[in-house]
């Protein structure tokens, strides 16, 4: 099978998971009563219980299930997924606002995340069982079984807490000041960059300032499965026998690590990056809840916890499609390095 | 190197010599054999044996909870026991020997009696997942086709979506609370057994012997429960113990969110979630609420790290791949 064939298949596939997980996301809400699904068809807080019964009558939200599937799919094609309370807005509003902030943090800890893991997953595959081995072992395992909000928890009470220094919040108070003022615009929405465009420097650095606990606790938390690929993969590699034909030839060491066996010893790992993006998300939800900052995932909590249906549901979709999407890239890519996946 | 070469350096030692009555001597059960062969794998990795020991500790205070905190009221053990109703929680002291939480819940108390939410929530997801990944799994990668084409593809759903967001959308679907949180945690980690005893079920259905019962006549049950299962079952018992952490976790991460028990309930992830508002202390005192944050915690961390130890220590024992090495 040649390569288009191979993306063109997958992509059949993945409009089939996409309706499936859209399936998904409708059953959740048909668990709820109807009185809690109305907030995706209308935008007023003060309904009496009179109105209620109209709303429900009016939108349909006691007929058969697949009739409500329809319509509301019907919707979202349009772009139109409700108010959502906690945002004080329509969902699409909210998400605008949100994402960059969230954007920002996976903008800075993603990629330190891939290089800490690469890099450590390495040191410890080359000098195996030696202190720097069991150092990187150490931090995996801690690193898959520390709860990251204890982490953060820990971070804030020693960093923030006693010595006063990296708190909390997305920025100080100064520097929202001069964001909200009307000289500065908003290109992106994304204050690292509006600022840098801006010539704002201030608020850049008072933006790095705020990022670096949150980018902290990520990366140590994010690495470890990274990290623990690269190491066993790398292990793996070095084992090989144009290893031993490139030490034969008389090339040195680091070379060998870095060009025979790293190089080869990555291919596998691109295979997780999809398996990573799930756990940022999983991450982001609890980072951005710790250190206070507004972005998509404490939106996720705030929805959740005041039942914001509308909120929750985008999101759910949202994520998924990018989930999906990253997966078929990461897919792609994988059958472009390995010609042997085609086969499958 | 032949793989009949790789069988015959089993070492000596394993096989256990026992002698019958007259004295002969008659070599035990090979299962026997492999069970010792196991155990002294297990117990050659000191990581194993802290892990065994952490669980092993954390399992006696489960057990002895009603003894170490005796409840005020047994009816109800899980409620832990608080003094007023005051905000500010308490250093240690002679009356609370670590303190109390947000308004004056006994610290201590809570985190004996969480001991036992976690082993119950950890057990209860881990033993549903694994009994839907043994009848899903073995149908999908038995009888294949259709069945197995349409069980796969359902999995794959539930694989798109990001697990803890996935999570919290259940949650609010169902109502809050521990129990919810363990309803959620089974409908969403199923697939992985799935996936896993599905694909060693492939490489195992081709063989000769599953074969040959087929050609005997053995009923299709048969077949899969006496053929098939005892030699591919270890990929789950694998992923069924190193989920067992990973499930604490996730349930403690949704518990913290404010999703789970309601306060004053014996679960760590709830207690971590009172600690968010006691993250700074008075000034002068910055670290005066570290008892908060710290103790539950410590015990989600050295919980969690128990049973990825021995995961861990799990898969290289039991996967042949590893075990012979």
């Amino acid at each position: 099978m040649n390569l288009l064939n191979y993306i063109l298949r997958r992509i059949l596939l993945m409009l089939v998971v996409l309706f499936g997980v859209s399936l998904m996301v409708f059953t959740i809400m048909m668990l709820l009563p109807p009185g809690m699904r109305v907030a995706v068809y209308v935008h007023n807080e003060k309904i009496t219980p009179d109105q209620l019964e109209t709303l429900i009558d009016r939108y349909g939200l006691e007929d058969p299930a697949p009739i409500q599937y329809c319509r509301w799919m019907g919707n979202v094609l349009q772009g139109d997924f409700g108010y959502s309370v906690t945002a004080s807005a329509p969902v699409t509003q909210g998400f605008s606002r949100y994402f960059p902030i969230t954007f920002e943090l996976m903008l800075i800890a993603g990629p330190l995340t891939v290089m800490v893991g690469i890099l450590l997953g390495t040191i410890g595959a080359v000098h195996k069982d030696k202190p720097a081995d069991h150092f990187t072992r150490v931090f995996a395992i801690v690193g898959y079984s520390l709860p990251t909000f204890w982490l953060g928890l820990l971070l804030l009470m020693l960093v923030y807490g006693y010595f006063g220094i990296f708190p909390p919040g997305y920025l100080s108070d100064a520097g929202k000041n001069i964001i909200f003022s009307e000289g500065f615009t908003n290109y992106t929405g994304i204050i690292l960059v509006d600022g840098i465009l801006n010539w704002e420097w201030g608020v850049v650095l008072d933006d790095l300032y705020h990022l670096v606990l949150p980018s902290v606790s990520f990366v140590i938390l994010a690495s470890a499965l990274i990290l623990r690929l690269t190491r066993s993969s790398m292990l793996e590699a070095l084992g090989q026998d144009y290893i031993r034909t490139a030490l034969a030839k008389g090339a040195d060491r680091r070379t060998i690590n870095k060009v025979h066996a790293r190089r080869n010893a990555l291919i596998p790992v691109v295979t997780v990056a999809g398996l990573l993006f799930a756990q940022m998300m999983a991450g982001l939800v609890v980072t951005e809840t710790i250190f206070n900052r507004p972005g998509i995932g404490q939106w996720i909590v705030r929805a959740a916890l005041q039942l914001d249906v509308p909120a929750i549901m985008f999101n759910v979709l949202f994520l998924g499609v990018v989930f999906v999407t990253v997966n078929l890239i990461v897919d792609i890519i994988y059958a472009y390095i390995d010609p042997r996946i085609r086969l499958y | 190197m032949s793989d009949s070469h790789k069988t015959e350096i089993v070492p000596d030692h394993t096989t256990k010599v026992l002698t019958d009555d007259a004295g002969f001597e008659v070599a035990a059960h090979p299962r026997v054999q492999e069970f010792i062969f196991s155990a002294k794998r297990f117990l050659s990795n000191p990581l194993s044996i802290i892990g065994l020991i952490i669980i092993l500790g954390f399992a006696l205070v489960a057990i002895f909870a009603p003894v170490l905190a005796p409840p005020e009221n047994p009816e109800n053990p899980y409620r832990i026991p608080h003094a007023g109703w005051a905000v500010e929680p308490q250093a240690p002291s002679e009356e609370n020997i670590l303190g109390t939480m947000e308004q004056q819940y006994d610290v201590y108390y809570g985190l004996i009696w969480g001991t036992r939410s976690a082993f119950r929530i950890g057990f209860f997801v881990v033993l549903a997942n694994l009994a839907m990944g043994l009848v899903l799994g073995s149908v999908a990668g038995y009888f294949g086709g259709l069945i197995d084409e349409v069980i796969m593809r359902i999995t794959d759903m539930f694989y798109s979506i990001p697990f803890l967001v996935m999570a919290m959308a259940l949650v609010v679907a169902i109502g809050r609370g521990l129990n919810s949180i363990i309803i959620t945690l089974i409908v969403i980690q199923w697939t992985t057994y799935v996936r896993v005893l599905r694909g060693e079920i492939l490489t195992v259905r081709e063989n000769d012997y599953v074969q040959a019962a087929r050609a005997s006549g053995a009923s299709h049950l048969r077949i899969i429960t006496t053929h098939i299962l005892p030699n591919s079952i270890y990929s789950v018992l694998i992923v069924a113990s190193m989920n067992i952490g990973v499930t604490v976790l996730a349930a403690a991460t949704l518990s913290f969110l404010g999703l789970g028990a309601e306060i004053g309930y014996a679960d760590w992830g709830q207690m971590a979630n009172t600690a968010r508002n006691w993250i700074v202390g008075p000034p002068g005192n910055r670290l005066a609420y570290w008892h908060v944050v710290m103790i539950p915690g410590a015990a989600i961390s050295l919980f969690v790290l128990g049973w990825n130890l021995l995961g861990d220590a799990a898969r290289d024992v039991f996967d042949p791949k590893m075990r012979r090495k």
